[in-house]
């Protein structure tokens, strides 16, 4: 899977988690950018990548994360090495 | 909807939560609103969201208090000025096993894991103690989750140092405790976990990284069983089936195959699943969810089916039987009239998805589970929670005799040229009494699930109806009704509020079952009666619009009040003067003194 093909994927994870059609996110979108994203919905959003993606997070992993792109590397390499 | 009853998909509740929410939300008005504290001993905000959809879903919008993480014994014990204020209609202690102080271990004495299951006992029974002290208000209450792992492997479940024997144990006390509270109802988690799989469930993940006590996914399983347990502890639950027969009752069209070749009975695999499937429903009876037939068939040929000599079902346990070729939604509509309960609660069984579309189609709120094939039936059914039971009284159990003599009632009325006569001929006597210990339960249990005949729709919960009864300045009448058909069981309440020479009448309902039988016209001669004793020259009535309540829109004008006032949300307020004399209006109920 290409970076491009992730993020048509990713946004419309994000739309629909965070029920919103205007959400558009970017490498360097981050958790101040999209309302509502505390770390409860942090919570159901990864639980929804993985099952989009059928990859598993591991420990900690889904906690340190920067923005958007730092997520969109772990989940690119965990797709593509599958 | 659809997307929030079983068999739900719990990973897209997760995903679309915020959507689902936003979509309850807008059609949320007229809602009962309920007062909800959270105590918990794990992160518990994900089991609130999942419990507020689903309550959403049942008509129910909660307002919540999350205690703070972990604070469940400290809540309860020294609960907060917020706890307090707040002022719960119902708490839930959502806790786990990952709240159990100490496990045995190996090496501990009997007598030692004797005292380590006594003080957990002890901290539980505690925590309802004081929660029931202070709140006065129904408690739901987890029990226990079998372990993550069993060090004694099989041996964990019967040797006393095993996790296993000792959370078995402890749910058997807990289970002990429930049954001799009258307020305390337990969530029944290891069941829960169990159907759901314990493997799963126990997820160290979602326990370490967001103390979670279970997997994310497994939330929304728990949520449903709470919210089934509240709503039903409000007058919720669904009263009766409605029963498609070919190939949901027997395999096969018995109009196509014949009689001797429908599946039921023992001797086929196919038959045996349609013979415990009857069974299952039949037993539905005892807890009195009464049963109806709407078959697209001949009605002759309906008959002839369940008088197949392996059909567990027969004609009289069916309070009624449509069989014929009107649409399916339609024969609904006809037998919640005949039984005079509305659509909502009824729940429609049919294997044909077209039927079972026109239905949730054609009447909102009517249950219509998509039960899948034969051997998902009773489990879907089951799962859905549509009956779940918090209560079962004595009158519980009659229901269904009621519904059975109300449709002989139906009968009865056809052969009498005048409605008088028919009346007289039912010799109806009637108990109108002061609410009493024995009938706060269901007294409570009507304020919350009468809808129809109900003067301001206020809910009142069982605590909450014995401090109205104990309090000198209110006057409380319950009433019950036999006739020669049986005994209907507590109908009416009304509750007034005396202030100097006035009574406020805060409750006037009755239930729909008996309907243009001149109870109200009983009720209300006992009330007047009351009143003058106390001293009271009028009696101010107050009507409340609801979508549900139009049929008592004039009752107060019926009853020879005179309306006083109407506010811009067409509220009316009436008043009766009764200083200068009052008709009594009740002619065919004899009143009894006590109870039969």
């Amino acid at each position: 899977m290409s970076r491009e093909q992730l993020y048509v994927k990713l946004n419309e994870i994000f739309r629909e988690v965070f029920d919103s059609e205007s959400i558009e996110v970017s490498d360097t979108t981050t958790t101040n950018d999209i309302e509502g994203w505390d770390s409860l919905m942090h919570i159901d959003l990864l639980f929804a990548i993985e099952n989009a993606f059928e990859i598993r997070f591991d420990m900690e992993e889904g906690l340190t994360l920067q923005n958007v792109g730092e997520m969109a590397d772990i989940i690119l390499k965990k797709y593509n090495n599958d | 909807m659809k997307e929030l009853e079983y068999p739900f998909n719990a990973k897209q509740i997760i995903s679309k939560k915020r959507k689902l929410r936003r979509l309850l939300m807008e059609k949320a008005d007229g809602f009962v609103e309920k007062k909800i504290a959270i105590l918990g001993g794990s992160t518990t905000s994900e089991i609130k969201n999942m419990m507020e959809l689903f309550l959403l879903n049942q008509g129910i919008r909660p307002y919540f208090y999350e205690a703070e993480y972990n604070q469940y014994y400290q809540e309860s014990l020294f609960p907060s000025e917020e706890f307090v204020k707040f002022s719960p209609d119902i708490i839930y202690v959502c806790t786990s096993n990952h709240n159990i102080e100490q496990y045995p271990s190996i090496s501990d004495a009997e007598e030692t894991v004797d005292r380590l299951f006594a003080d957990e006992v002890q901290k539980y029974c505690t925590i309802w103690d004081k929660l029931e002290a202070k709140f006065h208000c129904p408690i739901i209450q987890n029990n226990f989750e079998k372990p993550a792992f069993r060090l004694l492997g099989n041996r964990d479940s019967y040797d006393y140092r095993g996790r296993t024997n000792f959370l078995m144990r402890l749910n058997m006390e807990f289970s002990r405790q429930a049954w001799h509270r009258d307020n305390l109802f337990l969530c029944d988690l290891d069941y829960v976990s169990s159907d759901y799989g314990l493997g799963k469930w126990s997820d160290a993940y979602y326990y370490c990284m967001y103390k979670y006590a279970m997997h994310i996914e497994a939330v929304p399983y728990l949520a449903f069983q709470v919210a089934n347990i509240i709503k039903s502890l409000f007058g919720r639950n669904k009263k009766g089936f409605v029963l498609d027969l070919d190939n949901t009752l027997w395999g096969g069209v018995v109009g196509d195959d014949g009689v001797d070749n429908l599946a039921i009975g023992s001797e086929l695999p196919k038959g045996q699943i349609y013979t415990k499937f009857q069974q299952y429903i039949k037993e539905h009876k005892e807890i009195g969810v009464f049963l109806t037939i709407d078959s697209k068939n001949e009605f002759e040929n309906a008959i002839a089916g369940l008088k197949h000599p392996d059909s567990i079902l027969t004609e009289e346990d069916f309070v009624a039987i449509y069989a014929n070729w009107e649409p399916k939604d339609q024969n609904l509509l006809a037998i919640a009239t005949d039984l005079q309960v509305l659509p909502e609660s009824l729940v429609f069984i049919d294997d044909n998805p077209a039927e079972r579309y026109i239905v949730e189609e054609q009447l909102e709120g009517v249950s219509v589970p998509d039960i899948g094939k034969e051997q998902d039936y009773i489990r879907i059914i089951d799962r859905s929670g549509f009956f779940e039971v918090t209560s079962l009284s004595a009158d519980d159990q009659k229901r269904v005799a009621m519904y059975q003599e109300n449709a002989k009632r139906k009968q009865a009325e056809v052969s009498f040229a005048d409605y008088g006569e028919y009346l007289q001929s039912l010799e109806m006597c009637a108990v109108i009494k002061e609410f009493d210990i024995m009938h706060y339960a269901r007294i409570a249990q009507l304020s919350n699930k009468s809808n129809q005949f109900n003067l301001t729709t206020q809910r009142f919960t069982k605590e909450e109806i014995e401090i109205i009864a104990n309090e000198s300045s209110y006057i409380t009448l319950y009433g019950r009704l036999e006739d020669r058909f049986g005994d209907n069981g507590v109908v009416s309440v009304v509750i007034g509020k005396i202030e100097n020479d006035s009574c406020h009448i805060k409750l006037w309902l009755m239930s729909c079952r008996v309907l243009k039988r001149d109870m109200e016209y009983a009720m209300m001669d006992c009330l007047v009666e009351r009143c003058l004793e106390y001293g009271v020259s009028q009696i101010y009535g107050y009507y409340y619009p609801t979508e549900k309540n139009s049929m008592v829109k004039n009752f107060y004008r019926d009853m020879g009040f005179e309306k006083i006032s109407e506010n811009e949300n067409f509220n009316t307020e009436w008043k009766l003067d009764i200083k200068h004399g009052y008709q009594r209006k009740n002619k065919y109920i004899e009143l009894k003194d006590g109870e039969s």
